[in-house]
């Protein structure tokens, strides 16, 4: 922010302004104009809409705080006031709770746009930790603010949610009664959830900040995935960004708009209109639909994980840190790493399939012998037991939940591949596009009760499937395209790709 | 005074004021830590909430084969009349096929009466089973419907991901009808 070389204004008032503290200079400098690929499509819109969303939400939230009443006793009514007394109160509470809805489209596709174009590699992992961070703050927050309103759902999903902690060993039920101030989720549980609920948006903003920061000094990537060299590839931020921006920010508004003022209710849930009831769960809950992908990891992960099973995993994962990271002298001769995932895949299955044999149905295994004695045999087995499991299938669903978000953490590390943008990746573009319908799917099965399914397949296998694919995804596809995936041929620049295109569309015409 | 700095000089060349600005910056995150104890400890329950609320409850009102759920520290307690062929189903478990194996024997203290808390064991919801109409499982007890956890007629858990048997709650016989919880 040095002003040393600033180039004076003609307004004198900003003149007078910006030689005391050039706000003025930075602003210009920052997005006047700041230099920007010429080749963005809309994927790229969806930061500067969720900038937006936040502000609308922080404006809308500060104004439905002015009535609402964080006690268990009053909290209901109040919004059902907010909804037919306040002026206006509907529609604040209406953008508001839509708003929530919309905040994560927007950051949906803002974080699977940096996945297809590769924006999280080098030299911008720090920019996708913090985007990653302002995801998991934005979680935190729409979970705290959803119990506010104290119906059936705030209650019930508040209680769920809570209940992740008691999976914690030895100290879990402690610190569950901790978190809620009491032995259930009462009023100190909404009190302070409320004043969280105030405080993270505006920590969310710092972090924002400091991710747009980071933007501004490595600037943004582009669908080609190949840095601007010359001034050919760039254009100014102002004009032809902030119009293209407020463009796409119109038609996502008129979408939101059309929830808000035509189904509000579409993406909530009517039993959230039922004040909470301690004495009565609701037949079947569910999280926001923002949740649900990560609510079926949760619930995929039904069996225990035993000695056989984690030390199967650890040795996996050593054989994929030494594959990740080795550089020119080996650490593992190939007979080794082979040996380590023979060795290691056959004790995750023999674990997985021991504690299994638990839970099939006495019947069937009477019928089919073969497996009934594959059972007995695998159950003798020391420390097979389900009591002997260091890991709970409960415990083992919290950390698959919290392990799937912190996939995002470490995805700079696990994509090792050099060249960025799908486009030219044609196996990580088929890879990629099958985890997003994967992620599509995990939500339905999150929607779906727990002993649901479709045509005969129960739904909890399709999400342990799912599951374990998006776990594949991340720690065995990843490394291994980075490695062995070959790449097309990258264009000299965004300049030459781009004038290329004109002279195809010129010469069609 | 310069001569005398330098003589300060260890062989690392490191000073004594590295040491000092080493300590002092110790000291300043042990009194950040001691200031944050006692906001973090204001989260703990407070003596109110705290305050053992024991509560009396009639069971004169319970035929047997049906249940009472009352309120008890913000969760809620069934209490269940039991009727013989619950006591046995609950009796006659191969206590081997159980997840959390106890006998009914140690989770009752009369076989008609089963006082249990009304909170699921694995993320805390509230079972179905009190009333007739409602759906008890596949164990005749209770199911939960969040995750779909089924407890037999003696609160045990015997299919579903909760780990452990509904809590049996500290409660004493008053009179033949009379309990009292807590
Ligand atoms: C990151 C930004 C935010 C998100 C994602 C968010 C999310 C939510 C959600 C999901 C609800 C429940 C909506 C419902 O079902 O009624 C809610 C309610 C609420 N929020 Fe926020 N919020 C945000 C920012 C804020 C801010 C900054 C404030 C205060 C300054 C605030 C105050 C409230 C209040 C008072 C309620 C309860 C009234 C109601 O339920 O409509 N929110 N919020
Ligand atoms: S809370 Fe009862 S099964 Fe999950």
């Amino acid at each position: 922010m040095a002003s040393g070389n600033r180039e004076p204004f003609n307004n004198t008032v900003v003149e007078w302004i910006d030689s005391r503290m050039p706000i003025f200079t930075l602003l210009n400098k920052e997005y006047g104009v700041f230099p920007v690929p010429r080749n963005f499509n809309y994927f790229w819109n969806f930061g500067a809409i969720a900038g937006f969303m936040l502000v609308v939400m922080i404006a809308t939230g500060l104004f439905l705080a002015m009535h609402y009443s964080a006690d268990t006793g009053l909290a209901f009514n109040s919004v059902e006031r907010i909804m037919r007394d306040v002026n206006g109160g509907w529609l604040i509470r209406y953008i508001h709770m839509n708003g929530a809805s919309f905040f994560f489209i927007a950051v949906y596709i803002h974080i699977f746009r940096g996945m297809y174009y590769g924006s999280y590699k080098k030299p911008r992992e720090l920019l996708w930790i913090l985007g990653a961070l302002i995801f998991l703050l934005m979680m935190a927050t729409a979970f705290l603010g959803y119990v506010l309103p104290w119906g059936q759902m705030s209650l019930w999903g508040a209680t769920v949610i809570t209940g992740f902690f008691t999976a914690i060993p030895f100290i879990g039920e402690d610190i569950q009664v901790w978190l809620l101030g009491g032995f259930a989720v009462s009023n100190p549980t909404l009190t302070r959830f409320f004043a969280l609920h105030f405080l993270l948006p505006f920590v969310i903003f710092a972090v924002v900040f400091l991710h747009i920061w980071a933007l501004h000094i490595c600037g943004s990537n582009n669908p080609l995935g190949i840095e601007p060299k010359t001034r050919q590839d760039t254009l100014p931020f102002h004009p032809y960004y902030t119009i293209k921006d407020s463009f796409g920010l119109l038609v996502f508004v008129l979408v939101y708009c059309v929830f808000i003022f035509y189904m509000p209710d579409a993406l909530g849930h009517p039993d959230n209109y039922i004040q909470a009831n301690p004495m009565v769960t609701p037949p079947h809950i569910v999280p926001e639909w923002y949740f649900l992908p990560f609510y079926a990891i949760l619930r995929a992960i039904t069996f225990n994980m035993n000695l056989y099973f984690l030390l199967g995993l650890v040795m996996l994962l050593l054989l994929l840190v030494d594959f990740v990271w080795r550089k020119k002298p080996v650490y593992l001769s190939a007979a080794g790493g082979l040996a380590l995932l023979v060795v290691g895949g056959l004790l995750v299955l023999t674990g997985f399939t021991g504690d299994s044999c638990q839970r099939i149905d006495a019947q069937w295994l009477e019928a089919n012998v073969g497996f009934k004695n594959m059972c007995g045999t695998l159950q003798a087995l020391p420390g097979m037991s389900a009591e002997a499991a260091p890991i709970s299938a409960k415990l083992g669903g919290v950390l698959a939940m919290f392990g799937s978000v912190a996939m995002l953490f470490v995805l700079p590390w696990l994509d090792t591949h050099p060249v960025r943008s799908a486009r030219y990746r044609p196996l990580y573009r088929v890879f990629f596009l099958l985890l997003v319908v994967v992620f599509l799917i995990l939500g339905y099965v999150g929607s779906q009760p727990a002993d649901a399914s479709v045509a005969g397949v129960p739904l909890i296998l399709v999400g342990l499937l799912g599951t374990g694919y998006y776990f594949a995804y991340f720690l065995v596809i990843l490394p291994l395209l980075g490695r062995f995936e070959k790449a097309k041929p990258l264009p000299e620049s965004i300049h030459d790709v781009v004038l290329a295109k004109q002279i195809n569309a010129e010469t069609k015409i | 005074m310069t001569a005398h700095m330098h003589t300060e000089h260890d062989d690392d060349g490191e000073t004594r004021r590295d040491f000092m600005a080493i300590l002092a910056g110790a000291f300043g995150a042990i009194g950040a830590a001691i200031a944050a104890f006692p906001l973090l400890n204001s989260l703990s329950p407070a003596r109110d909430t705290l305050a053992l609320a024991t509560i009396e409850v009639d069971l004169s009102d319970i035929p047997e084969g049906s249940s009472k759920t009352v309120m008890w520290r913000g969760k809620p307690v069934f209490i269940r009349h039991r009727t013989p062929e619950q006591i046995k189903a609950a009796e006659s478990v191969n206590l081997q096929s159980l997840i959390d194996k106890q006998t009914d024997e140690e989770r009752v203290k009369k076989p008609e009466w089963l006082v249990t808390v009304g909170v699921c064991t694995h993320l805390g919801c509230v079972p179905m089973g009190q009333k007739e109409s409602d759906n008890h499982g596949d164990f005749g007890g209770w199911f939960c419907p969040c995750h779909g956890s089924h407890y037999d007629t003696s609160g045990r858990i015997r299919k579903g991901p909760a780990p452990k048997n509904l809590t049996v709650p500290p409660y004493a016989f008053l009179s033949d009808t009379k309990i009292k919880i807590g």
